[in-house]
């Protein structure tokens, strides 16, 4: 039990950027950035994918205070890979993916916090990481 | 006192899991003799037809044992090879075992197997096994076998082709390693493996 915890996630390539608490109106939306790092030379697959078997990149929100109106993810680069003969829809170095949050109905002035994840698959030219979730805490702040 | 003893074996101990966890070392080139060659990890699996595969029933064969999965751009890149081997080879006691690491299993593994014509046994790998065969977490990740099941090579992430296919026909095409590998043995043994030579292989 003990040697699968310390073997798994052994190879993280990608990192997330502290979040930012996000200030959502009690009537409007706001948009709340998770700012993601790639380690040189990997990619992950764009939120779509190129090919319907790779895995996409995928960002969800837990239903809690604030609802996601939208995630909005930056325009994929389509670039040819040692191993592939067409193009392949990725995202490398530094991105952002975006959120459009509204309070949820009832949801009353105040601190919060909603969870969510991050699934994503790397790979670099020659080989594929076993994909992953990160598990997110955004701090909300509902205003008037 | 009892406290520092406790420290170290939990520091020993957590060692030991993280040199648990140590990937595969890819060999390259040449093949390490025989004797420097690990014992390949034994399991026992099901293949797509619901059918038990060992890996201890493949000894006195050249096991190519290929850890992949249908996410996987650079394994696919692999597969057609792995296909034109097990056709070209399987009569001189080679096989291909596939072990995807899809996490839904034969859901996405058997229209793939379907769509990209495998024509060698495929099994589906969990945690256990990767980390039995050095913590695998690249794929592709290959192990060549050899007859008396040790590792000859491992190939970790898209290597070239005729890497795969010059360090297979080695291992086919030694017949003192053959003998070797399955020890003095009865002259019966001896003989049913010299028929399988080439006439100018044969001792």
């Amino acid at each position: 039990m003990l040697a699968s915890l310390v073997c798994f996630g052994q190879i993280n390539v990608l990192d997330v950027a502290p979040l930012r608490k996000v200030a959502v109106p009690l009537k409007g939306a706001a948009d709340a950035t998770v700012a993601l790092q790639l380690r040189e030379g990997y990619h992950v697959n764009s939120n779509t994918p190129s090919d319907a078997y790779f895995i996409p990149l995928r960002l969800t929100w837990n239903p809690g205070p604030v609802e996601a109106v939208a995630v909005v993810f930056p325009k994929p680069q389509m670039e040819k890979l040692a191993f592939s003969e067409k193009p392949v829809s990725i995202f490398t170095g530094s991105f952002d993916v975006v959120t459009k949050f509204k309070a949820s109905a009832g949801a009353a002035p105040g601190q919060s916090v909603v969870t969510g994840k991050l699934r994503y698959q790397a790979c670099n030219d020659r080989m594929c990481l076993a994909p992953r979730t990160i598990d997110l805490s955004l701090p909300v702040e509902i205003v008037k | 006192m009892l406290k520092l003893m406790h420290r170290l074996a939990f520091a020993a101990m957590l060692a030991l899991l993280i040199a648990s966890c140590s990937r595969p070392s890819p060999t390259s080139g040449k093949l390490p003799s025989s004797s420097d060659r690990k014992a390949a990890p034994a399991f026992v699996l099901k293949d797509s037809s619901g059918a038990q595969v060992k890996l201890a029933d493949y000894k006195g064969k050249v096991v190519l044992l290929n850890f992949w999965a249908t996410w996987c751009g650079p394994c696919e890149v692999e597969i057609p090879w792995f296909v034109e081997f097990e056709q070209k080879y399987k009569d001189r006691n080679f096989a291909v075992l596939g072990v995807s690491f899809d996490d839904d299993g034969w859901i996405s593994v058997r229209p793939y197997m379907a769509a990209h014509k495998i024509n060698y046994r495929m099994m589906i790998g969990s945690d256990q096994l990767s980390q039995m065969y050095g913590g695998v977490d690249s794929l592709p990740t290959s192990f060549i076998i050899d007859r008396s099941g040790r590792i000859a090579a491992t190939h970790v992430g898209l290597v070239d082709k005729r890497d795969y296919q010059d360090e297979i026909l080695k291992l086919l095409d030694n017949p003192k390693a053959m003998l070797d590998d399955r020890g003095t043995g009865d002259h019966d043994t001896v003989a049913r493996f010299a028929r399988l030579l080439r006439p100018d292989q044969r001792p």
